[in-house]
């Protein structure tokens, strides 16, 4: 029982009481089904609330650690290890947050096989949670892996026309990744009898030539998960295949989990390395910045478009991750709660208005503005917040990324923060070209299409609104005052960097 | 905290927390959304003056100032970014014309709106109201102006607006003074765009956001320099000596120091802001907004806030200037001010609508003062902002109430085809509009530069003898061409506009506008006269020493070393002369008779088609843009080049599995083993496919089983 009460342990499996409870529902009372699983969502999120109140922010170590032996053979140990720390606890709170509202935003998206559905989507979140609190690297592998399968079901079965295809290469690609990785956790465990990553971290001494190659095989896994530039092309199938909740799950977090990746594992455990290799990753970030914004400009399909802006932005993420000091870092882990909110926000409200037209194409908008002023009103303040306008939140992330990223000795080189700025202005490019074609202008032919069809494009509804509202309150607090969140993710940050000071020769 | 500092902190807020309340509250209910709106800018505007005020009695004055700390950042978490409000010399004065116009362009915006107006007949949120059909007795019906649909969005996008200028003019730093910079970016878009139904309104919004935002993401990077090489934003302490010396002496890129790289990046800012040649394009489509906007952000503030984080940053800009001989920094600011000074200038003779003369015209005065900090010039620039601010706020209303004026005219003649903006189908508005025509008159003098009376006078004569005093021959003489022009342009429109006979019908039934929009030109007026006073050099013959010099001892001790007061001299003060009644002078001769862009002899099509800037930037920028992102990066490289090499990993498995079962399984296996083990290896070579068909499932128990076998072995190996 003590196990089970560790409210690490229940945050993360408090879902699962849920799925036991779905599976003896009756799968035609669909509202029913709906509400079980908000329900529990919503449990969930009670849960991660309580494990913020107990969370102590100005402790830079794990917090609430829960600790037992696992899988013991032959002199090594796989633990059950969780803890919650300042590079965690945002990612924490932002899954468990956007999954009642991925829920929420399916009640009328989702009319097939709703109990399947919701079955995945908390074991979906059990995965997620568990990612971000294990300390151990096996249990971390279990979880990575099991965040997998539901979300290739999600997509193959709710998707759209080429999900097939989308859920396989989205599969494939990770497996990939993964399978690397495996292989490469086993080296450090091997190595140290041990798979608890504070142990690994503590015994230190891995040497510098093995650090490198296992540098990079966890990055195999990782910078496809983020996607980092060339391994992102599984991502806009994926996003435009996958269903309105699935594109907010995966971009609010589960590319989470590569950048999560880098910072929890690739920064301290090969600590050389990655100081060494920073100017590189510097420069596949900032191409993938880049390279990102001009697709989103080229797209003509609006949730492709967003799909590549995330490539885009979450360049920004790696580029503050591998300046190695605390403003890059604290502005990354920053960016990837702001990147969840504002890209899940925009994927929530293209899925709003492909609900009633079931079209992307940016070309058949226009005028939305005028028919549907909240729905407008509300994607202006997402887009902007989206493109780093000062007072919202993006601008928050980013400002201290460059910040981190101009003045890093790890990148050693300003000109990536300077050419990766390029990024915010063509992100005002297809953001605000996107906002003109769909929302302003002369009606567009939709509208006309869906009045022959005898329906009327409606603004958003209540139970809409009631699901932009904590998004846009996210979007306004972080902009307007950030500190809070810092507080929460600061004290962990500086221990990381002094002990990267330490242990590395390159960093002063 | 003393009364003075609080107060500053609650000058940005009124007209933020009228943006809130007009767009949540009041948006149905057009007298409350204008009272909040108005009432805002009051408090703001009170709240400046008491500042003002204080600041003016304080013997000893240097600054006002309060800090609070808002973002936690760096090596530990005791160190924040501060963020914190400061009035200086400087601040004061800028305040004092961003309050007094913005109070007045939210009073003008009411009448230019036509509240108390019916509703359109036709009219449409998005589009320019069309006027509407009253019945009078006997079913004879007029055509009157319809109120705005859009009428308490405008007031709140112009609130929002007014923070965002208040924001930047009372922060303490270059963060929050970042943040006002990039609303009153937005707000310029939302309201350039506010009759979005039109093509070309949509066009020049997001024109103007995408070419500004260029200049701001330079600027950004500026920011992160100065940061990185400093660790503080804030002026007071970025403004030491030790400070300054270190980025005079740091070496950056290119030859520059440290404080010119960094001076350069922010300029790129002002450059974007203030649309200077190149980043100029946008002003003048940003016209397409109504007339209070074109005022107030394209004329008054905004465009003004890009000078003046300029000046702002004079002494980073000057840190390593030793007072003999520009620095690269400051020769290239001083070059890009004069040539956009003379080459926005050669435009605005050849444009015939009202507001883009006045466009230009704004962009070539930006470029007077930019040219001033250029070479080191800082009480004139000062002094050129603040008068301009004025008469150029008064000459936009100006405008608006001629075009107010016409449309009139316009409804009653029912003709909408003609033009109300088109200054060849005005001509004698003098007697229709007597008030906007006398309050125009002294704008457009004040704007040329018209001697002694006017503040464009005082002010463009400060630096034309600045120039000619610290021997920059070249900007000086680029400065009085610019001059001449100016003036010549000005003539030419108050002479097309209100002078001579009406040339249509539409122009003869013109109409004094509304009281709201007649007050605030006459008040604008008084300051385009008598701002220039407080500015008269000591030593200028007769008049110089009757009033003290009071405005460059008062904004000169902004700076820690307040510059020298220069030497009078002969030589600027006659060229002013020259230029001024020299231009205003051929104006009137050249289009006293013109009645047709036919007798307009300098209709030059180079001059018409600004100089084909547009065209070239399509051609260079736009255009590549859509083919490198469309063809080359999409289609060739991400679908083609990345997703070739994949689906080519699928193919060679799927061709190496049918390869095994064709020349193994079935040559080597059948041969030699039973049907029984045939069929299961038929089955496992078959099933090798699925990476391509999509039976994932067994591919993922294959790969579980090939993980379960590789932990096995790696298991068995550490157990030995």
């Amino acid at each position: 029982m003590e196990f089970f009460l560790q409210p690490l342990t229940l945050v993360t499996f408090f879902p699962l009481l849920g799925v036991l409870l779905l599976f003896f529902l009756p799968s035609d009372k669909k509202n029913l089904l709906r509400w079980t699983a908000m329900g529990f969502t919503l449990g969930t999120l009670g849960i991660s609330l309580w494990v913020l109140e107990l969370f102590n922010a100005p402790n830079p170590h794990l917090q609430l650690v829960a600790k037992y032996d696992w899988i013991t053979v032959a002199g090594w140990n796989i633990q059950y290890h969780m803890g919650v720390d300042g590079l965690s606890i945002l990612l924490l709170l932002l899954t468990t947050f956007l999954t009642p509202i991925s829920i929420f935003s399916t009640w009328t998206a989702v009319e097939e096989r709703v109990k399947e559905f919701m079955i995945f989507f908390l074991m979906l979140e059990i995965g997620m949670v568990g990612v971000f609190l294990a300390q151990d690297l096996f249990l971390f592998y279990v979880f990575w892996e099991f965040t997998l399968i539901p979300m290739y079901f999600l997509i193959g079965i709710w998707g759209g026309p080429r999900r097939i295809y989308a859920a396989i290469k989205f599969f494939l690609y990770t497996m990939a990744g993964s399978g690397l990785m495996l292989l490469a956790l086993l080296g450090p465990g091997i190595e140290g009898k041990t798979f608890s990553l504070p142990d690994l971290i503590s015994s230190g001494g891995i040497p510098t030539n093995t650090q490198f190659w296992l540098f990079l095989a966890f990055t195999a896994a990782f910078a496809i998960k983020v996607p980092m530039w060339p391994l992102h092309s599984w991502l806009p199938d994926a996003h435009v295949e996958a269903p309105t909740a699935g594109s907010v799950i995966l971009a609010g977090v589960l590319l989470k989990m590569g950048t999560y990746g880098f910072l929890r594992f690739n920064i301290p455990l090969f600590p050389q390395a990655a100081v060494d290799l920073a100017p590189w990753m510097a420069l596949f970030a900032t191409i993938g910045i880049l390279y990102g914004a001009a697709l989103a400009f080229a797209q003509s399909d609006v949730k492709k478009l967003v799909a590549y802006s995330s490539v885009s932005h979450l360049g920004f993420v790696i580029l503050g991750l591998f300046a190695l000091n605390p403003e890059g870092i604290s502005g990354a882990i920053l960016q990837m709660f702001n990147h969840g909110i504002s890209t899940g926000a925009l994927f929530l409200l293209v899925g709003m208005i492909y609900e009633q037209t079931h079209t992307r194409e940016i070309k058949v908008y226009g005028g939305l503005w005028k028919i549907t002023p909240v729905f407008g009103t509300v994607m202006l303040i997402v887009a902007l917040s989206s493109m780093g306008l000062p007072g919202l939140n993006g601008f928050i992330g980013e400002f201290t990324i460059l910040l981190g990223a101009f003045g890093s000795t790890a990148i050693n080189n300003p000109w990536y923060a300077g050419l990766s700025a390029l990024g915010i202005i063509m992100a005002a490019i297809y953001i605000l070209t996107m906002f003109q074609n769909m929302f302003l202008g002369p009606e567009g032919s939709i509208v006309e299409e869906l009045k022959k069809r005898g329906h009327v494009l409606r603004d958003l509804n209540r139970r809409e609104i009631i699901i932009m509202i904590p998004m846009l309150i996210f979007i306004f607090w972080v902009g307007l005052y950030p500190k809070p969140f810092f507080d929460l993710i600061g004290p962990t940050v500086d221990n990381l960097v002094a002990a990267l000071q330490t242990t590395t020769l390159a960093l002063p | 905290m003393a009364i003075e500092t609080l107060i500053i902190w609650l000058i940005p807020l009124p007209p933020f927390l009228a943006f809130f309340l007009i767009i949540l509250f009041t948006n149905k209910n057009k007298m409350l959304s204008h009272g909040l709106g108005v009432g805002a800018a009051i408090l703001s505007w009170l709240g400046s003056m008491f500042v003002i005020y204080k600041a003016l009695t304080d013997d000893h004055f240097s600054a006002f100032e309060g800090t609070l700390k808002w973002l936690p950042i760096g090596e530990s978490t005791d160190t924040w970014f501060s963020i914190g409000v400061m009035i200086d010399p400087l601040g004061a004065t800028v305040l004092f014309f961003v309050s007094i116009t913005i109070f007045m362009i939210f009073l003008y915006s009411i009448g230019y709106h036509n509240f108390g107006q019916p509703k359109g007949d036709k009219d449409q949120p998005g589009l320019p109201p069309h006027g509407a059909t009253i019945k009078q007795g006997k079913g004879k019906s007029i055509t009157v102006p319809s109120i705005e649909p859009l009428y308490a969005r405008f007031f709140a996008f112009l609130s929002l607006f007014a923070f965002g200028m208040y924001l930047l003019v009372v922060s303490d730093n270059l963060l929050t003074m970042f943040v006002g910079w990039e609303i009153m970016g937005l707000c310029s878009y939302l309201l350039i765009g506010f009759w979005y139904g039109k093509k070309s309104a949509r066009d020049a919004a997001i024109k103007a956001f995408m070419t500004t935002r260029i200049g701001d993401v330079f600027m950004l990077l500026g920011i992160v320099f100065l940061y990185t090489a400093t660790g503080t934003l804030t002026f007071r302490e970025i403004f030491t000596e030790e400070t300054l010396a270190a980025l005079a002496g740091a070496p950056a890129i290119l030859g520059l120091s440290a404080a010119g790289a960094i001076s350069l990046l922010l300029f790129i800012g002002t450059i974007g802001k203030s649309a200077q040649w190149p980043l100029h394009v946008w002003l003048p489509d940003a016209m397409e907004g109504p007339t209070p906007v074109s005022a107030m952000i394209h004329a008054a503030t905004m465009v003004s806030a890009g000078v003046y984080a300029l000046i702002r940053m004079f002494p980073l800009l000057t840190a390593d200037f030793s007072g003999h001989g520009l620095t690269t920094a400051m020769s290239i600011i001083a070059f890009i001010g004069a040539f956009t000074a003379l080459f926005a200038a050669t435009i605005a003779v050849a444009q015939n609508d009202i507001k883009r003369v006045l466009a230009y015209s704004t962009i070539s005065q930006l470029g007077f003062m930019i040219a001033a900090l250029g070479i080191g010039a800082y009480v004139a620039a000062v002094f050129h902002l603040v008068t301009h601010a004025f008469f150029k706020a008064l000459l936009f209303l100006g405008s608006g109430s001629v075009i107010h004026g016409m449309e009139h005219g316009v409804l009653h003649t029912g003709k909408h085809k003609v033009d109300p903006q088109n200054m060849f189908n005005m001509g004698g508005l003098r007697t229709k509009m007597p008030v906007t025509f006398w309050t125009f008159l002294i704008g457009g003098f004040a704007l040329s530069g018209f001697p002694v009376i006017t503040a464009g006078f005082w002010s463009k004569d400060e630096i034309l003898a600045d120039a000619w005093g610290n021997g920059h021959m070249v900007v000086f003489i680029t400065l009085a061409i610019a001059a001449f022009l100016t003036a010549f342009y000005t003539m030419r429109q108050i002479t097309l506009t209100f002078l001579g006979k009406p040339r249509t019908k539409e122009a003869g039934h013109a109409h004094e506008t509304p009281w709201t929009m007649t007050v605030p030109l006459v008040i604008l007026s008084v300051f385009a006269i008598g701002f220039g006073w407080v500015g008269i050099p000591e030593h200028f013959p007769v008049l110089g020493g009757i009033l003290p010099n009071w405005f460059h001892n008062f904004v000169g001790h902004t700076l820690t070393h307040p510059p020298e007061v220069l030497k009078f001299d002969i030589v600027p003060l006659a060229t002013s002369l020259v230029v001024a009644l020299g231009g205003l002078g051929f104006g009137y001769l050249a289009y006293r008779n013109v009645k047709s862009p036919a007798d307009d002899k300098l209709q030059i099509s180079v001059l018409k088609n600004k100089w084909y800037f547009d065209e070239i930037y399509d051609f260079i920028f736009v255009k590549p843009a859509y083919w490198v992102s469309e063809t080359l990066i999409y289609k060739w490289i991400d679908r083609g080049l990345i997703d070739g090499i994949l689906h080519s990993f699928g193919t060679v498995i799927g061709f190496l599995g049918y390869s095994i079962r064709k020349y193994f399984d079935l040559k080597l296996i059948n041969d030699f083993f039973s049907d029984g083990s045939a069929r299961v290896t038929q089955w496992f070579g078959g099933r090798l496919q699925p990476i391509q068909t999509g039976h994932i499932q067994q591919y993922m128990l294959a790969s579980l089983g090939l993980i379960i076998i590789i932990g096995g072995i790696l298991l068995s190996l550490l157990v030995q």
